[in-house]
């Protein structure tokens, strides 16, 4: 049959609506179970546990090794200029502004939303979900708001961490290897980053893509298809979906806090 | 693994992300800052003008570093720079040393350079350094500098260019 172009657009169109109506009120359902998953805290600590705790490694690493090169690479760029002991300062405001936030939220995609939306892709294709809902258990409510939930504990944490073992790996590269004064590296700090401005936009931030990534896991674990495949696209999709998504607003984000100061 | 686990687990990782905050809200920026308690003594040195000198900024004797700069204040009366210093209990320095505002590098940050003096007393805690002198502003050099060339050209008449020699 043929379609003409506009019948085409028209449909891709309605169908993009519809992709973010579901999306939406997917969210909707979400938000509105989560009083039920406060009344079972250990549900969500539990979570909190699998998101957080056995994330702290990977994410402690990469910031260790983030501050590391960041320190080592600025200097031999700053010491051109006689400027090397802003080192700190210019470390400090890359990491609690956009690398803790953004580079924590793409290992969070990677390493926690796999595992989420594995699981609860697996939940489905083993029919669990549909035997909760048998037994009048919501599943929502039940298992994907602990969930949501807990991974949004979980990464404001896991970016607040990322960044202080940032600082501390480039005070180890700056001050102990490299020999920049120690009371500059830590005063021009001091004097450049405000705590509400940066810290504290930073934390929105990560906060912000906490529920991103949260929610595009547990929304691809339980709208797979119940097939080995379709969690296997399903896990893959949650990946590109938040990293793509964490970029986009985070340049959003960018935008609103910094630009007008 | 037990529920009690998990939860302390959690517990430990919850209070992990809150010191982390406060690192990163004390040490890393500007909400207080740690005192660096000490077996140090202080000195005051005032100045006409303090340039980009900050709070934190090293005190060097020779290029060693010897102390810290604690606080900047303005004298009301007389207008100039307080500058309260930090020293190295070890390290004594006589009562006619003589403190000056240099900066490390043509573009870097500045700091007190002490410059020591021949007297056989030394400086008693709480002291206050007599003979200062201020940083180097630029911009007032340049202008010198400028004015200076104005001058003289002004006062000697362009020397008519020797015979013989080609453009």
């Amino acid at each position: 049959m043929m379609t003409n172009p506009l019948t085409v657009l028209g449909r891709r169109s309605l169908n993009v609506l519809r992709g973010l109506g579901h999306n939406a009120t997917f969210f909707a359902d979400l938000l509105r179970n989560i009083p039920a998953a406060l009344r079972r805290p250990f549900l969500v600590i539990a979570q909190v546990h699998a998101i957080g705790n056995l994330s702290l490694l990977i994410i402690m690493a990469s910031g260790l090794a983030v501050g590391f090169v960041l320190a080592l690479q600025s200097y031999y760029a700053l010491v051109t200029y006689g400027a090397s002991e802003s080192l700190g300062l210019l470390v400090n405001l890359s990491l609690v502004r956009e690398l803790g936030p953004v580079v924590t939220a793409l290992l969070f995609a990677g390493r926690a939303g796999t595992s989420l939306t594995a699981e609860i892709g697996l939940m489905k294709a083993g029919e669990q979900l549909a035997a909760m809902e048998m037994m009048a258990i919501d599943p929502k409510s039940r298992v994907l708001a602990p969930r949501f939930l807990g991974g949004i504990v979980a990464m404001p944490v896991l970016a607040v961490l990322f960044s202080a073992i940032g600082i501390l790996g480039a005070y180890v590269v700056a001050v102990q290897l490299i020999g920049v004064d120690d009371g500059n590296f830590w005063s021009i700090m001091q004097n450049g980053v405000d705590v509400w401005r940066d810290v504290g936009n930073g934390i929105i931030k990560s906060f912000v893509f906490g529920v991103i990534c949260t929610f595009v896991a547990v929304y691809q674990g339980y709208e797979t298809q119940a097939t080995p495949e379709g969690v296997a696209h399903a896990t893959t999709r949650t990946v590109v979906i938040s990293s793509l998504s964490v970029l986009a607003m985070d340049f959003v984000l960018t935008a609103l806090m910094f630009t007008h100061r | 693994m037990g529920k009690r686990s998990i939860e302390t687990l959690v517990g430990l990782f919850v209070l992990l992300g809150i010191l982390g905050l406060l690192f990163l809200a004390l040490k890393a920026a500007n909400l207080g800052s740690f005192a660096s308690a000490g077996d140090t003594y202080t000195l005051t040195a005032k100045f006409d003008n303090i340039g980009g000198l900050k709070v934190r900024a090293p005190v060097r004797s020779a290029g060693v570093t010897v102390g810290r700069v604690t606080s900047i204040t303005l004298d009301p009366k007389t207008y100039q720079g307080v500058v309260k210093l930090d020293m190295q209990r070890g390290v004594q320095f006589p009562s006619d040393s003589s403190a000056r505002i240099l900066t490390s590098g043509l573009l870097g940050d500045q700091y007190v350079g002490l410059e020591a003096g021949a007297e056989e007393k030394v400086f008693a805690p709480g002291d206050v350094i007599k003979s200062t002198q201020s940083a180097v502003v630029l911009e007032s050099l340049i202008s010198q500098f400028l004015f200076n060339k104005a001058a003289d050209a002004g006062s000697t008449a362009a020397p008519p260019p020797p015979a013989g020699m080609k453009k």
